[in-house]
């Protein structure tokens, strides 16, 4: 056994000590301490990555003394690293762009508890991704649940209370739904670990016995995970938690908390039920149906918000539902778009929540379009942060997004059923996110008019160097993602290959 | 339409126009059509109901009367829709779950699915592999101890969540703190000096305490451990702040030594587990000894962990009851 | 077809029960405007995954998988794993219901009201002063 195989399990712990031992420091040493530890995770998780790569298989890492069946382990393979690096380098720049705007809406003395939610969703994030055993994945989707709750509510202002309390409330019922399919699926197979679980599935499927019960464990465990991850129309906490959360707080929840229940989804599709099973008990039409009504409908409601932040969460509605589509096309190929998505998506959205913090702090912290008109004068990096996050939403060359919609549209044609539907709805959901991105984008680059208010004295002028890194760095990630797309698909290609 | 071309204020362009400038916003409203309507209780049938409902409408939409009849009218079916909705989804999941149940293996029969190796392996090897008599006290803190780390996280990182929404802080400067400390001092409402409460608790206490340490120290020999044993001693920690006041209490248990007793045992809890995952992974002897089965002082690691989480436990228990009751200890 | 099944549910009376009520608990969670209800609601759906899961482990005339006289019989004791399980997800739950009280509590004080659809009310209004 390799050194190496132990990093995995080590930035899960590493994280959560890290949380533990914030208790005790200031906001300050405390933002330091999750800075570096999630610095090292991805350190670490990028040497996983390598050495998955190199051996060209997946491993198993025992969680005790106790094999298999009987003690919990987690798995790390190619998808996995994958996953985990980018987890780590959105979360990375997502804290390092909002810290200082962490500082001003988190109370002082309250700051290190804002750090530990960071720390322990890192954690639960890196076990969600790497667990190989359903029951640690329940407890770890609580951990995620309630640290999200954390970083909404930590403003203590109304509405990120409300916000709080509607996320709590749809969350709670996505675990409930989630544990008793948990329950009903131990009940028939007798295994709680995947690998052996996956086991007894196969053999029932043969015998035929306990269909109707595998079938409700699929739907119940799809729709737990699918409210939690937000999937239209269960998306009613999305457009107040993304809009009233802090701005790190935005950006990793809807980048990096919905894509870590959806990668679960996945993985107990593919290695819990079998995706030849989903396809055959016909739930990926309804994922699929679910899906391609989230991405107009998400879109639609996009268009008619006001507030950017709100709209900005909209259209996270919009790629949820890209994403589910994926899923339900039914093949490999689509499986691969979904992933690349989740990965595309979660850069893009991350950056432009990030960036549009740049362009509300020299608006007067004002976030509807009148006040932002022209704001991307005011502070040019951001500007063209927030221009390259929208035109890869809309699907622009070199970009991440344009990447993962000709993926979805290569991938739709190798179905012969939904060729035609989702080739339509693509090209209806791209109009649609062109329409409200690029009425943004052209808002931010027109002139301020004579009537509008006018900037409000004590606004800020100038972007800390915190945001302004995170913003490079974002751009960077959404064109590494776009350039280089053909390893990475290649990567995400051969780890659902070593799912099975 | 070429006579309206002129008339550029009322045309399309110009409505599309100062839509893509943010100015106006064509379906305003139009997303939140589920707005209810706050309402007392039993005013929901009460004649007085759509009227009071119009003028609430009113003042916050600023519709005109006719509208807002037409408004509340909506409102009130809505109301009635929605709750024959809920009553309807309520049987559909339950019939669902029902038929599923219906063919679900049978209670309580020795053959059934879940009866398999793995439980067998733990109750005929459990003692063996991991010393503890409490054969569930062995699986939760050996076999599957990465969940239990995990739960026990869950555990801290809530009770970090409710300190972020209920903690006051008494030195800060902000006014409305200040204020809010101010109101949710209950000290004054406090029974002073209960001499029937003081005497029982005088009493009660030290039996509490005892019976919780003994629960948490025989965790692994008898039905127990350190989640039910923490219970336990928080709740004589909570009986005894009852009785004799946050003053008393105050002098031994403050803030600060409950965030180092959890950080402390979390701490050994994580490393202890991170030790035995590590050796456990790479197949190296862990090198503790498991003890004579059934003594007080064996099987390993399972008995100093659920000290730890017994420690966490109380103290959680102990901050939640005083977080929620006046915002700080 | 309809005997048979019947006769199942009261063969699994339990997780009957625990199905109704978790249904119930869905549902008051799902739907009830009262925070405190809600809460209720979580709770009565999470115990009654607890009471479905314990359930499973029961098997009729064995004892509690604790080992007395040193009897190590698979045929003595009940499954031990849904106990395990039952007892993590309690504290799980425990934790869900103290976050979810607290963030009432600073409702209440807030806009002195418990009624959801009345307190996104009162925020949106009060944000917009």
């Amino acid at each position: 056994m390799s050194f190496v195989q132990n990093f995995p399990f080590f930035s899960i712990i590493l994280a959560m000590f890290s949380g533990i031992v914030s208790s005790v420091l200031s906001g300050k040493k405390a933002r330091n301490l999750s800075l570096i530890m999630i610095g090292v995770t991805t350190v670490l998780s990028a040497v996983t990555l390598a050495f998955c790569l190199g051996t060209g298989e997946s491993y198993t890492y025992m969680m005790g003394h106790f094999p298999a069946p009987w003690g919990n382990e987690i798995r790390a393979g190619v998808l996995e690293g994958v996953t985990a690096v980018l987890f780590g380098v959105v979360m990375f720049l997502s804290v390092a762009g909002g810290m200082t705007h962490t500082a001003e809406d988190v109370d002082e003395n309250k700051l290190n508890l804002f750090y530990i939610m960071i720390d322990l969703m890192l954690s639960s994030l890196l076990a969600l991704v790497y667990t190989n055993d359903l029951f640690t994945a329940y407890v770890f989707v609580e951990i995620n649940t309630i640290a999200g709750c954390g970083l909404i509510m930590i403003r203590q202002k109304g509405r990120s209370m409300t916000a709080a309390i509607r996320y709590m409330i749809m969350s709670q019922l996505g675990s409930g739904l989630f544990l008793i399919g948990l329950s009903i699926l131990y009940d028939v197979t007798g295994h709680l670990l995947m690998s052996p679980a996956k086991e007894s599935v196969e053999l029932l499927t043969a015998s035929g016995n306990y269909r109707l019960p595998m079938l409700v464990i699929m739907a119940v465990i799809s729709v737990g995970l699918a409210i939690k991850s937000g999937l239209y129309p269960f998306h009613y906490w999305i457009p107040d938690t993304y809009g009233y959360a802090t701005p790190t707080g935005s950006a990793v929840l809807s980048g990096l908390v919905s894509k870590g229940y959806i990668f679960l989804l996945i993985k107990v599709f593919y290695r819990v039920i079998g995706y030849e099973n989903l396809v055959s008990a016909q739930m990926i039409n309804v994922l699929y149906l679910f899906g391609v009504v989230g991405m107009v409908m998400g879109s639609v409601h996009a268009i008619q918000e006001t507030d950017t932040r709100r709209m900005i969460a909209y259209s996270s509605v919009a790629q949820i539902g890209y994403i589910y589509m994926g899923i339900g096309l039914g093949t490999t190929a689509g499986m691969v778009a979904a992933v690349f998505h989740i990965f595309s998506h979660s850069a893009t959205k991350a950056l432009l929540f990030i960036s549009a913090v740049g362009l509300y702090e020299v608006s007067g912290d004002r976030k509807d379009f009148v006040s932002l008109r022209g704001a991307a004068y005011r502070n040019p990096l951001a500007g063209i942060g927030f221009a390259v996050g929208a035109l890869s939403m809309v699907g622009f060359p070199m970009l991440a997004g344009f990447i993962s919609k000709l993926l979805f549209a290569t991938s739709a044609l190798e179905s012969s059923h939904k060729m035609l539907p989702t080739l339509f709805v693509l090209a209806v959901s791209t109009t649609l996110n062109a329409i409200y991105f690029l009425r943004l984008v052209i808002t931010l680059y027109s002139r301020r008019r004579e009537g509008d208010a006018p900037i409000p004295e004590n606004t800020v002028t100038r972007s800390t160097r915190g945001l302004k890194f995170a913003i490079i760095c974002f751009i960077g990630l959404n064109l590494v993602l776009g350039m280089a797309s053909q390893s990475i698909v290649q990567a995400i290609t051969d780890g659902l290959a070593m799912f099975d | 339409m070429s006579r309206k071309r002129d008339n550029y204020e009322t045309s399309r362009w110009k409505k599309f126009r100062s839509w893509v400038d943010g100015e106006t916003d064509p379906l305003e409203h139009g997303m939140e059509a589920h707005v209810a309507v706050p309402r007392k209780e039993g005013m929901f049938d009460s004649p007085d109901h759509e009227k009071a409902v119009r003028e609430e409408l009113a003042r916050l939409y600023g519709d005109s009367d006719k509208t807002a009849i037409l408004r509340a009218r909506g409102i009130r079916y809505f109301q009635r829709f929605y709750k024959i909705m809920s009553v309807v989804l309520c049987l559909g999941i339950i019939l669902v779950l029902l038929w599923t149940v219906a063919s679900l293996p049978v209670t309580g029969v020795a053959s059934n699915p879940d009866n398999n190796e793995v439980a067998a392996r733990y109750i005929e090897r459990g003692l063996q592999e991991t010393g503890a008599v409490n054969i569930v006290t062995g699986m939760i803190l050996d076999y599957r101890a990465f969940d239990t780390f995990g739960e026990s996280c869950v555990l801290f990182i809530g009770s970090c969540c409710v300190l972020v929404l209920l903690r006051l802080d008494g030195n800060s400067k902000n006014e409305n703190i200040r204020k809010m400390i101010a109101e949710s001092n209950d000290r004054h409402f406090e029974p002073k000096n209960d001499i029937i409460l003081q005497k029982c608790a005088c009493v009660l206490v030290p039996i509490i305490m005892i019976f919780g340490i003994y629960i948490v120290l025989n965790g692994h020999l008898s039905p127990g451990g350190g989640f039910s044993g923490g219970a336990v001693l928080g709740s004589g920690l909570i009986l005894y702040l009852n009785a004799f006041g946050y003053e008393k209490m105050g002098k031994m248990f403050t803030e600060k030594l409950y965030r180092r007793t959890t950080l402390c045992a979390l701490t050994f809890y994580c490393l202890a587990k991170s030790y035995s995952f590590f050796t456990g992974a790479n197949h190296l002897e862990s090198g503790i000894p498991l003890g004579t089965p059934g003594a007080i002082l064996s099987s390993g690691l399972i008995l100093p962990l659920n000290i730890c989480v017994g420690l966490v436990v109380a103290c959680t228990m102990y901050a939640f009851y005083t977080l929620f009751r006046k915002g700080g200890m | 077809m309809d005997m048979s099944l019947i006769q199942h549910l009261v063969l699994n009376i339990e997780e009957t029960v625990s199905i109704i009520l978790f249904g119930v608990g869905f549902t008051i969670l799902l739907l009830h405007r009262n925070l405190i209800k809600k809460i209720m609601g979580m709770n009565i759906m999470d115990t009654a995954t607890y009471l479905f899961l314990a359930s499973k482990g029961y098997i009729t005339g064995r004892a509690v998988p604790i080992v007395v006289d040193g009897i190590q019989d698979v045929e003595a004791y009940i499954n031990p794993v849904p106990s395990g399980l039952v007892l993590t997800g309690i504290v799980v739950s425990v934790s869900t219901t103290a976050l979810m009280l607290a963030l009432t509590i600073r409702l209440y004080e807030r806009y002195h009201s418990l009624d959801l659809d009345e307190i996104l009310i009162l925020a949106k209004e009060e944000e917009q002063t």
